[in-house]
């Protein structure tokens, strides 16, 4: 089973093996790790489940749609490597991902 | 319940269930003044949950009514519109000369430039911010409430501290906060629903008004540092600080209501919905940490917007019926927020539901509400200030609800604390 590694604002570090095709957004939720909140389910449609992925990691992942763009545009403090979890498949590829959490979502 | 209330909820809902299927029209004012407008929305639901109705206030307009088919409009701006020039968000035709630019009411570009303008002031480190303020204020408020003896929740409660956030955010002088309610509720009138309401000429005086007031605020915000109240962030924001006169109160309003009236009416709803539901009650009472899942639902069964209108710009298919470029579409959010299919015992309010911000209230999408962790913290820090200090709250009399099917509130809540 993949590792995520969830990395809080405030540094502590939290490991999470999951089933492939598991979502990071899920991943957290399931496993009541904090920082993310996913209100509208996983429909890309809230930006509470907001996260930075730092390279090497970045570059595996598919790339943003327009929503998941237009979607981050509402979240606080977002940057070049804010993704949103919820749009996010864990894979065998993806094993020992680091995910960054946000100070705060909104 | 009382009885009468009783039998005017089972007459609207025989009523709902059989009348022709064509002839329903969920935006009738009276359905909100009764609070039996959910027999009509469940029907729709069942029957027909994307739904054309003919108005006599509104004119030709589609109700959506499922939660999956409400979050599909809420989550394509492209096709569907919020902008102010096609109608903006509400189901009324507001004429050209009182139309309010606001970015609720705006569409990609200038929508996320301006929002994003505002987003600063409910960023974390803001809220937590906040906190200390809120709670020094609820509990001052609290501890000010009469007791043995009958007053009005709403005017007490809902509407001071509610106001007294709003004048937070804004820095706007404590002395003339009330104002802010009058605004708000200026705003939201509709002469054409409520014949109470004021005409749309002095609406739109006092409007001019609160432009005139805030304008002063604007002038002395400018000219000092950038602080962290919502005039100064629109006065020195790159995309916000040339704003027209006329975008500027269009936000205020966007700001003052958004603000205002929803949490309000969350705090008289909340009260009400534990009154009807005693086991809830006693299911908070011995656990205050329920209050986590307690405010979300709270806000799922308040539902304060009952509904978000969009224009369609083309035509698209939703729940099966094709909508029309121009067309007027209403997401019922009150409707969406009861969609067994969507949400677990939809119609029960339940204070410790395993999601409970799986719900409608705020919106999703671009849209979504800035505000929702500002009202959930100030929801919160109010049940974590009655509780301790209220055994009991007696709601002693019916309320008196807002008639209006846009804004689902209270103007009254007869309350007593024994004590």
């Amino acid at each position: 089973m993949p590792r995520v590694t969830f990395i809080s604002f405030a540094g502590e570090r939290r490991d999470v093996d999951v089933a492939a095709g598991t979502t990071l957004m899920r991943a957290a939720v399931d496993h009541g790790v904090p920082g993310i909140d996913g209100d509208c389910a996983g429909h890309c449609a809230c930006a509470t489940c907001h996260v930075y992925i730092e390279p090497p990691w970045s570059s595996k992942l598919s790339p943003k749609s327009d929503a998941e763009d237009d979607m981050l545009g509402l979240a606080v403090d977002p940057r070049p490597t804010s993704r949103l979890a919820c749009q996010i498949r864990v894979t065998d590829a993806l094993d020992g991902i680091v995910v960054q959490l946000p100070e705060g979502q909104h | 319940m009382t009885a009468p209330s009783a039998a005017v909820q089972r007459q609207a809902r025989e009523h709902a269930m059989s009348m022709p299927l064509a002839d329903v029209d969920p935006a009738n004012p009276e359905y909100f003044v009764n609070d039996t407008v959910g027999h009509y929305l469940e029907r729709l639901r069942r029957d027909d949950p994307v739904h054309k109705s003919e108005s006599p206030f509104f004119g030709p307009y589609w109700s959506i009514t499922r939660y999956a088919d409400i979050m599909h409009v809420d989550t394509h701006h492209d096709v569907f519109s919020s902008d102010w020039t096609r109608g903006g968000i509400t189901l009324t035709d507001v004429p050209a000369d009182e139309k309010l630019p606001m970015f609720i009411a705006m569409d990609p570009p200038l929508h996320d430039e301006q929002r994003k303008a505002i987003t600063p002031i409910v960023a974390p480190p803001n809220l937590a911010k906040m906190e200390g303020l809120i709670r020094e204020r609820t509990r001052r408020v609290l501890d000010g409430l009469p007791r043995n003896e009958t007053f009005d929740w709403v005017d007490k409660v809902s509407i001071e501290l509610t106001t007294l956030m709003l004048a937070t955010l804004f820095d706007f002088p404590l002395e003339d906060r009330r104002l802010l309610t009058w605004w708000s509720d200026v705003s939201t009138m509709n002469k054409k629903l409520n014949p109470d309401a004021l005409e749309p000429h002095e609406r739109m005086a006092e409007l001019g008004k609160m432009l005139a007031y805030f304008t002063r605020l604007w002038n002395e915000r400018v000219n000092a540092p950038p602080a962290s109240d919502l005039v100064s962030m629109l006065a020195h924001g790159p995309a916000t600080r040339r704003m027209s006169p006329q975008e500027y109160m269009g936000n205020l309003v966007l700001l003052i209501v958004g603000g205002n009236d929803t949490t309000r009416n969350s705090m008289t709803g909340g009260l009400l919905a534990l009154h009807d539901n005693p086991q809830q009650w006693a299911k908070l009472r011995a656990n205050p940490g329920l209050i986590e899942s307690l405010v979300p639902e709270i806000i799922r069964w308040q539902t304060p917007l009952a509904y978000m209108r969009r224009t369609a710009v083309v035509d698209s298919e939703v729940g099966g019926k094709v909508i029309r470029a121009g067309d007027k579409v209403a997401m019922w959010y009150l409707s969406g927020n009861r969609d067994e299919t969507a949400i677990d015992d939809a119609q029960r309010f339940i204070v410790d539901r395993p999601r409970p911000r799986q719900h409608l209230s705020f919106g999703f999408g671009i849209h979504r509400c800035v505000g929702n962790r500002l009202a959930e913290l100030q929801l919160r820090i109010l049940w974590e200030e009655i509780l301790p200090r209220f055994p009991v709250i007696e709601v002693v009399g019916e309320p008196v609800r807002v008639r209006s099917p846009f804004v689902r509130g209270f103007s009254q809540l007869p309350v007593r604390i024994p004590g």
